[in-house]
């Protein structure tokens, strides 16, 4: 199977879905060809809303047209929609609005556009708002089912996708559960790296690496950023030395967070390695390039852990 | 565009100005049970929500839920408790529930929740966002042909947030004939008169320039308000804006036009003040009962 980007991945899925749920819809803020909700806008015309780029006019109408019993996919970059936080504050999540807000292009890997085209600070900001779901799918079979799950979830819901092309890392016949945690590659006394969307392909080869240095390294998938699997976390704590995190997103906020606090309150004292952005911006450069400088790609990841052990 | 006259009843004009009037008095109490709260804001809106929930929209106060109901979505969230006490009387909830608002665990929040009272339609009060949420269900209406027609006031002072202007931009492309934006034109804001914080004139022209159907009208004005929802809600082909020029404070002297009443509660003293003013204004109106 080539590799597919999840956004690619994601606007194939909205026009299947489209047809099977007349209540879905879809808008974008000029951006519809770089999310990929043009390839609804074309089927659905009626039932597709341009906004131009408005983000927080986008926003606020998602939440009506939810209110209103329609489910509405928002889309932009992962970072106009998260700097809408008001918006996402109030008129979506304080209002329990049945809205989908869409964040394409998530973190570094976007490469040469920079940082600020990068969404590196949005899973910190929805998950900081109550009863914000928020997933992030690592191939193209993961978001089909997570674009699925989202037509009939009652509730407001983020979806995190990338714009370069991940390999697939589920088998065919996958079933996405919301909430549940993955393992997808079995064991880990040395390591257990929880890994999340574009880095979660990256993971898996960089526990291939490990493996040839004698490190015993296992990969679990945290497509449901929002509300985490503590058991699945927990229960990796009790059976490895190091509990790592692997994101493309700042390590403040997002999955390592996630991770560390369920952690701590359990009292583990754990020891942890956050894989991600370091708390600095992001910046220009190929995909490849700018994964590699930050310590983010298979290698990278490989070394950051294998650091540990020395 | 001027306002096409359609002469209601005496007897509903006059109706609709006894209902205003004891929900003034029922803002006064309110706000003075509460300590805290928006009083300028609630005066000047009041004879527009009651016009609305008395005459032009429908809805079922026992059914929030009705999927067919015109929604009202109060944009300029801190006049909440004219919304409250126009709702209390349609029967949403029962009067003396008033009385909790702002309190620990009452529905009645400081600005309006929907997951908390049903039959407020969002979650509102950061400014600039109500309208975008109102065009939302306007949308949702239109993809279900026309079912229901929605309302939305924001304020003049509001009117400095760019998500309004957003939004003024989208309603007209997307051809909402389904939605009826009231602006509460009262000039007053926190830091002063709208005028002065930052001037919004001529206001009227530049929703005309976005391409809404805009309607002058004095915000006071029983008939007038009638006359300009009816006139929105048959014109078709876009968004109407009614321009509503009101007076903050409306019906209390000492409130009226001044400033420090936008968020200001009146202590017991002011409150007896303002209650005997409104309740003499309510026993002249009860004399020219049709």
């Amino acid at each position: 199977m080539p590799a597919k980007a999840t956004r690619d991945a994601f606007g194939e899925a909205l026009l299947k879905m489209g047809e099977r749920f007349p209540n879905v819809v879809a808008m974008d803020a000029d951006l519809s060809k770089s999310t990929k909700s043009e390839l609804f806008a074309k089927k659905f015309p009626n039932r597709f809303f341009e906004f131009g780029i408005a983000e927080a006019n986008m926003v606020g109408t998602a939440a009506g047209l939810g209110l209103s019993g329609k489910v509405p996919f928002a889309c932009s970059f992962a970072c106009f929609i998260s700097s809408r936080f008001d918006q996402v504050r109030i008129s979506v999540a304080y209002s329990k609005a049945n809205v989908r807000l869409v964040g394409s292009h998530a973190g570094i890997a976007i490469g040469e556009d920079g940082y600020s085209q990068q969404g590196l600070e949005d899973l910190a900001l929805m998950r900081s708002l109550p009863g914000m779901a928020i997933i992030q799918p690592a191939d193209d079979l993961e978001t089909e089912g997570a674009v699925e799950f989202l037509c009939t979830y009652q509730g407001p819901a983020y979806l995190r996708t990338t714009r370069q092309k991940v390999e697939r890392v589920n088998r065919e016949g996958y079933r996405f559960e919301f909430g549940k945690a993955v393992e997808l590659r079995p064991g880990g006394k040395d390591a257990v790296i929880f890994a999340s969307g574009g880095e979660l392909y990256l993971s898996l080869k960089a526990a291939e690496l490990l493996e040839r240095d004698g490190l015993s390294v296992g990969v679990i998938n945290i497509h449901t950023i929002k509300p985490l699997d503590t058991a699945a976390v927990l229960n990796a704590a009790g059976r490895t030395k190091i509990l790592v995190t692997a994101e493309d997103h700042q390590i403040i906020g997002g999955l390592g967070s996630a991770v560390s606090e369920a952690v701590a309150e359990a009292g583990l004292g754990h020891r942890l390695l956050r894989i991600g952005l370091k708390d600095t911006f992001g910046e220009s450069g190929s995909p490849e390039q700018v994964l590699a400088k930050h310590k983010m790609d298979a290698a990278g990841i490989a070394e950051q852990i294998r650091e540990r052990f020395r | 565009m001027a306002v096409a006259q359609r002469v209601a009843s005496s007897t509903q004009i006059w109706r609709l100005k006894e209902i205003a009037a004891r929900m003034r008095i029922d803002i006064i109490e309110m706000l003075a049970k509460a300590g805290s709260g928006h009083p300028g804001g609630s005066l000047s809106a009041i004879d527009i929500l009651v016009c609305l929930y008395f005459s032009q929209m429908r809805y079922d106060s026992k059914r929030p839920d009705w999927p067919d109901r015109d929604r009202f979505v109060l944009s300029k969230g801190h006049a909440v408790p004219a919304q409250y006490a126009v709702m209390a009387e349609a029967g949403y909830f029962p009067r003396q529930e008033l009385m909790t608002l702002r309190q620990l665990n009452s529905r009645l929040q400081g600005h309006p929740v929907n997951t908390a009272l049903p039959g407020i339609e969002a979650c509102t009060g950061a400014l600039g966002q109500g309208l975008s949420v109102a065009q939302g269900m306007a949308l949702a209406s239109k993809l279900e042909g026309d079912k229901f027609h929605v309302y939305c006031m924001i304020g003049d002072g509001e009117s400095q947030e760019g998500q309004i202007w957003e939004a003024s931009m989208s309603a007209p492309k997307f051809k909402l004939d389904t939605l009826t934006v009231i602006l509460d034109n009262n000039n007053g804001q926190i830091d002063g008169h709208v005028t002065e914080v930052m001037n919004l004139a001529p206001i009227a022209d530049k929703w005309r320039a976005f391409n809404w159907n805009v309607l002058e009208i004095d915000g006071h004005d029983m008939q007038q308000i009638l006359d300009a929802l009816a006139q929105a809600k048959a014109t078709k082909g876009k968004p109407t804006l009614i321009w509503a020029r009101t007076v903050k404070g409306k019906g209390v002297s000492f409130m009226e036009d001044q400033i420090a009443w936008h968020g200001t509660a009146p202590n017991a003293e002011q409150a007896a003040k303002a209650l005997a003013e409104l309740r003499a204004a309510d026993a002249r109106l009860q004399k020219e009962r049709p």
